[in-house]
């Protein structure tokens, strides 16, 4: 029989939510940076330097379709064969980093591509220069378009992030694993609270990305 | 890396073989029962719309992983043993029929709605009209998305390395901890999963350039 109540419990709750916990700070710290890195590495794939966005545009189509999991292993078990050894939550950021920047990269040139190219060229009609016309002008209405995309992709990576207990980083999936651990009593309630932890946080956002994309519309 | 790859090409092959072979049971599964949601989601019946958008909602925000280990640990305890690989694909069905249903939906929604009225109007029921009209245009506009879909579940299908489900991911694993040879073991791999993904998302790009 499964013991709802005793894995229920407050200790064990407790120890749910410190997952939980580690689990959107590890998703909130790769966001940021991937939004970065995501942005630049799209407007250097979208402004066709020669050469230069050619492999970068190589280098994100690969990484896009390589699976997260393994790049979690390349960088927690790979890494340290060329001297460099993080530990298991950076480990599981920047190997989330890496492969969300690359999602990201897509879903902004996308986002430039579908703002009207004669933004561009009016821009730089009046003397804007390429960079000054890409943030001025053309980022302001491409973010707006892919507010949409950009929070599914947040949710994609904080389901993503359970994945990280195959390294041992102490997220949600890992610490629900210890409860049900103790006793396999607890497996079926320990799962239904840890579906119900990470469908709060996903389906929250993504009601506010239905909200906002309703209210520019 | 040449030398690793000869060495270990049984186990890297017969990874491979099983990634495929879960990708496309999942594929095929989640198209079934991916179309059957979406069908719910657009019925007029109130009741039947509900249905399916709550079975979308929860399986689109729950873990891949989650949903796998529950079918992994719990239905041995209560209903028959099942192995990694089963208890996998379920989970990558279940996850995947999700996010078919929604793009499935979003193509019978994207289909004009006089079709529908039209072929009613013609005297066919609800059921002829869809199976006849509505979904055949639908299922043209989704190609790209349900191709990228299947990407991401090739992809996905790394989770059975949690499960010992016999895929890449596990035998990567297997070779990297025999080897010690950590860093050409997962580039290996990796480029064993590019052989499935890279082609299929290039063609979906250039057919979604060529529909729009």
């Amino acid at each position: 029989m499964q013991n709802w109540v005793n894995a229920y419990s407050w200790i064990n709750i407790r120890f749910l939510l410190q997952g939980l916990e580690v689990t959107i700070l590890i998703s909130v710290i790769a966001v940021v940076l991937s939004f970065i890195f995501g942005s630049i590495l799209g407007i250097i794939r979208y402004s066709k330097i020669k050469y230069i966005s050619k492999i970068v545009g190589i280098i994100i189509d690969v990484i896009r379709n390589l699976p997260l999991l393994l790049i979690i292993f390349f960088v927690y078990f790979g890494l340290p064969a060329f001297g460099f050894k993080p530990d298991t939550i950076p480990a599981a950021i920047l190997a989330m980093t890496v492969f969300e920047s690359m999602m990201i990269a897509e879903i902004i040139r996308s986002g430039i591509l579908a703002v009207d190219i004669g933004q561009m060229e009016a821009a730089r009609a009046v003397g804007m220069n390429f960079m000054q016309a890409m943030w001025h002008v053309v980022l302001p209405q491409a973010y707006k378009k892919m507010i949409p995309a950009m929070v599914s992709q947040f949710i994609s990576l904080i389901k993503d992030t359970s994945l990280a207990t195959i390294i041992v980083v102490p997220e949600l999936m890992q610490h629900g694993q210890v409860v049900y651990g103790q006793n396999p009593n607890y497996i079926i309630p320990v799962f239904v609270m840890m579906a119900l932890m990470y469908f709060v946080v996903c389906y929250a956002l993504s009601l506010l990305s239905r909200y906002i994309d309703h209210k520019m519309a | 890396m040449i030398k690793l790859l000869t060495d270990n090409w049984s186990a890297f092959l017969s990874g491979f073989g099983w990634t495929i072979l879960s990708s496309i049971l999942a594929l095929f599964f989640s198209l079934v029962i991916g179309s059957l949601v979406a069908i719910l989601e657009v019925l007029p019946n109130k009741f039947a719309r509900i249905v399916g958008n709550v079975y979308v909602e929860i399986f689109r925000n729950i873990p891949l992983l989650v949903i796998t280990m529950f079918f992994y640990l719990v239905i041995p305890l209560y209903v028959v043993k099942i192995n990694g690989f089963t208890a996998g694909t379920i989970g990558l069905t279940i996850y995947t029929s999700a996010f078919i249903a929604e793009t499935v939906r979003a193509g019978i929604n994207s289909v004009d709605i006089g079709q529908m009225e039209a072929a009613r109007s013609q005297g066919m029921t609800f059921w002829q009209a869809m199976r006849y009209i509505v979904l055949p245009q639908a299922f043209k506009l989704v190609i790209p998305p349900l191709g990228n879909q299947f990407v991401n579940l090739v992809k996905n299908s790394s989770v059975l390395a949690f499960v010992a489900g016999f895929d890449l991911m596990y035998q990567a694993n297997a070779v990297a901890s025999q080897t010690f040879d950590t860093v050409n073991t997962y580039l290996v791999v990796g480029i064993f999963y590019l052989v499935i993904t890279l082609p299929i998302s290039y063609y979906m790009q250039y057919l979604e350039r060529k529909l729009a």
